[in-house]
């Protein structure tokens, strides 16, 4: 859910200005050659540089690592010795039932989250909003977005004592209430899995997702809210005729940005939560890398893996990314 | 006048909506705050009394034994330390990248300006993935190093767009007139546009920080096998791993013993250690967290919705 945040502050700064400003930059620089100038710039560089050839490192020379896909590496020969084998990695990977259901279950988590993700932002950010005790505003807010800043080691720990079969909260409460009659094994039980990950997920980052709505209803005009008042319109009715309205160009920015990340489960969550019993369907994408690359050691099918992530990802994202900026389009973001 | 109104004419619904939103809101505090005050209370009482369960909001049998045994163990004051080196120079170091980028970046008449900015965007859609990193790692002999926590993260371009939208908000007569004074990038970097950038300075080191305290994967895949450079959240995950591991043995995870524990295994549960230590890690968190939630904010707020 948070990784739209850099997505969108692109669409908003840089590529914008890229079209628009730097034509009369252009004719400067034919001007006074390109060298000469940047020569006079070179402390501007010398700063940058050191972090120019960091990223390089580590951003950009792993994609060499891309052919490994594509060989039978070992790695004592390296990238330029080991043998060729083209596209048999992908091959056996698409052919691999695993690898199926690790889809679905990267799939399935993650369309999960985001339909719950967005509906409980939305719903807690309308309802503080309607808060007008300022102070318990304020307080609410605070403590909802405290999850949000702890790791999810730790978010795990206190998941597993929560849904502990001996004395957890959640036992005890459905005891309590007579929903079930004696503790259950939550974390033991394939089919609780998904939700409990949805459920910590939201617990974890709903407080955090609502701000960018919260901002968005405070730009709302007053004035409108006043109007429908004096027209007689109810609570519910401001609700759905003026804040959800309000709010819908940053939901279908975020809507859409999200929906590039679709293949991004998140997997430290379900790494930490999940046990033998649940792994089939707990397993995602990069889990399943993770397994075959480091533990197993079948590097080149591994790396097969990760290329597909890869490459879906980017080719929704950029979708994604064409679209937010076609329906910016009329509207000036900055 | 209007709000007058508004208060003095709560209509049944008014009233009804109101009642429902502060329940759910209470609600929602209680489902927050519930676990954090749980395990802080199991944390604080007497672990064979734990076992027994019933333990909610407050210690039954309030024991500080806890803390003793877990910060005892030489691994954990080690990893503690190691956690609080990698947040500081992680930070400090962090910091400096924002900063050494966004400048140069925010400039309009720096001439590589579009082209590096092209350059540090697109790493926010490509990556060579897990394996081809864990490789590039290994053969930059960085297994089992210090540097693996600080180096790979160290440039991160969320932090260089905030960081540059916020000089861009500084006005470029003051980069000018320094100029004119014979002041040098850095000099200007340093003496002008930093301190005028407190605000989003803060703001990028607390996530930073919190980051580097809370970050584990890098500890798991790269340095776990050499025991003086793990972190406070490694050392909770291997707790947490042997808890969850026990499912497929037994069903009573509470007697999953880590193998360092055996020994003390008649006076501290597993159950007990796993509460301790995760206190301890979200400590630091859960003290600053208070003061400074409103320069986490502002991120958000800098980042997203301003551009």
């Amino acid at each position: 859910m948070n990784e739209f945040i850099p997505s969108i502050t692109k669409t908003g700064s840089s590529d914008k200005r890229k079209k628009t400003t730097p034509k009369n930059e252009k004719k400067n620089r034919q001007q006074s050659p390109f060298f000469r100038q940047l020569g006079r710039q070179r402390s501007l560089l010398f700063m940058c540089l050191p972090f120019v050839v960091l990223v390089f490192v580590f951003n950009y020379l792993p994609l060499w690592g891309w052919l490994m896909a594509f060989q039978n590496y070992k790695p004592h020969l390296g990238v330029r010795h080991s043998e060729w084998v083209g596209l048999k990695h992908f091959k056996d990977l698409f052919s691999d039932k695993s690898f199926w259901l690790v889809l679905r279950n990267t799939l399935a988590m993650s369309s999960l989250k985001l339909v719950f993700g967005f509906l409980s932002a939305i719903i807690l950010a309308i309802l503080l909003n309607e808060l007008h005790a300022k102070w318990f505003k304020r307080t609410v807010q605070t403590i909802s977005y405290l999850p949000y800043f702890i790791s999810w080691v730790v978010a795990a720990n206190l998941v597993m004592t929560a849904l502990s079969p001996e004395g957890g909260i959640i036992n005890e409460v459905l005891m309590f209430l007579g929903i079930i009659d004696q503790p259950k094994l939550w974390l033991g039980t394939p089919r609780y899995f998904w939700w409990i990950i949805v459920f910590s997920d939201m617990w974890k980052n709903v407080g955090w997702n609502a701000i960018i709505y919260l901002s968005a209803m405070t730009a709302i005009d007053p004035e409108l809210y006043e109007a429908a008042n004096i027209d007689g319109a109810g609570r519910l009715k401001r609700i759905w005729h003026i804040t959800l309205p309000g709010i819908r160009p940053v939901f279908t920015v975020l809507l859409i940005m999200n929906l590039g990340w679709i293949l991004n489960a998140g997997f430290e969550h379900q790494l930490l939560l999940m046990n033998p019993i649940v792994r089939e369907v707990a397993e995602v994408i990069d889990i399943f890398v993770l397994r075959y690359g480091i533990n197993m050691g079948r590097y080149s099918f591994a790396t097969a893996a990760g290329i597909f992530k890869s490459l879906v990802s980017i080719i929704m994202l950029v979708t994604a990314d064409l679209v937010v900026q076609k329906l910016n389009g009329d509207e000036e973001v900055l | 006048m209007a709000k007058q109104k508004r208060y003095s004419r709560k209509t049944p619904e008014d009233r009804i909506f109101d009642t429902i939103n502060y329940i759910l809101m209470i609600f929602l505090i209680i489902v927050t705050l519930y676990p954090f005050i749980n395990i802080i209370a199991v944390s604080l009482n007497d672990p064979m009394d734990s076992i027994k369960g019933g333990i909610y909001l407050k210690p039954r049998k309030f024991t500080l034994y806890n803390y003793r045994v877990v910060l005892s163990r030489k691994e954990i004051y080690n990893a503690t330390g190691v956690s609080v080196l990698r947040t500081l120079v992680g930070t400090a170091l962090g910091i400096l990248s924002s900063f050494f980028v966004a400048y140069p970046l925010s400039r309009k008449d720096f001439v590589l300006r579009k082209p590096l900015t092209i350059y540090f965007l697109l790493t926010m859609y490509v990556g060579g993935g897990l394996i081809p990193g864990y490789f590039l790692i290994r053969s930059l002999g960085l297994l089992n190093s210090f540097w693996v926590y600080i180096l790979p993260g160290l440039v991160s371009t969320f932090n260089i767009l905030v960081v540059r939208s916020y000089i861009s908000t500084i006005p470029d007569s003051f980069v000018e007139s320094a100029k004119i004074d014979g002041a040098g990038e850095f000099r200007i970097l340093f003496t002008i546009i930093m301190p005028l950038c407190i605000p989003v300075l803060a703001t990028i080191a607390l996530f930073i920080a919190v980051g580097q305290w809370n970050s584990w994967f890098d500890t798991y895949l790269y340095t776990s096998s050499k025991q003086e450079l793990s972190t406070l959240q490694f050392e909770l995950q291997k707790i947490l791993q042997e808890a969850t591991q026990s499912f497929s043995t037994s069903s009573d995870y509470g007697s999953a013993i880590s193998s360092g524990a055996a020994e003390r295994a008649k006076t501290i549960t597993p159950t007990s250690i796993r509460a301790t230590m995760t206190v301890v890690a979200t400590l630091p968190v859960l003290v600053v967290y208070p003061f400074l939630q409103k320069y986490f904010v502002t991120g958000l707020t800098l980042g997203g919705v301003k551009g």
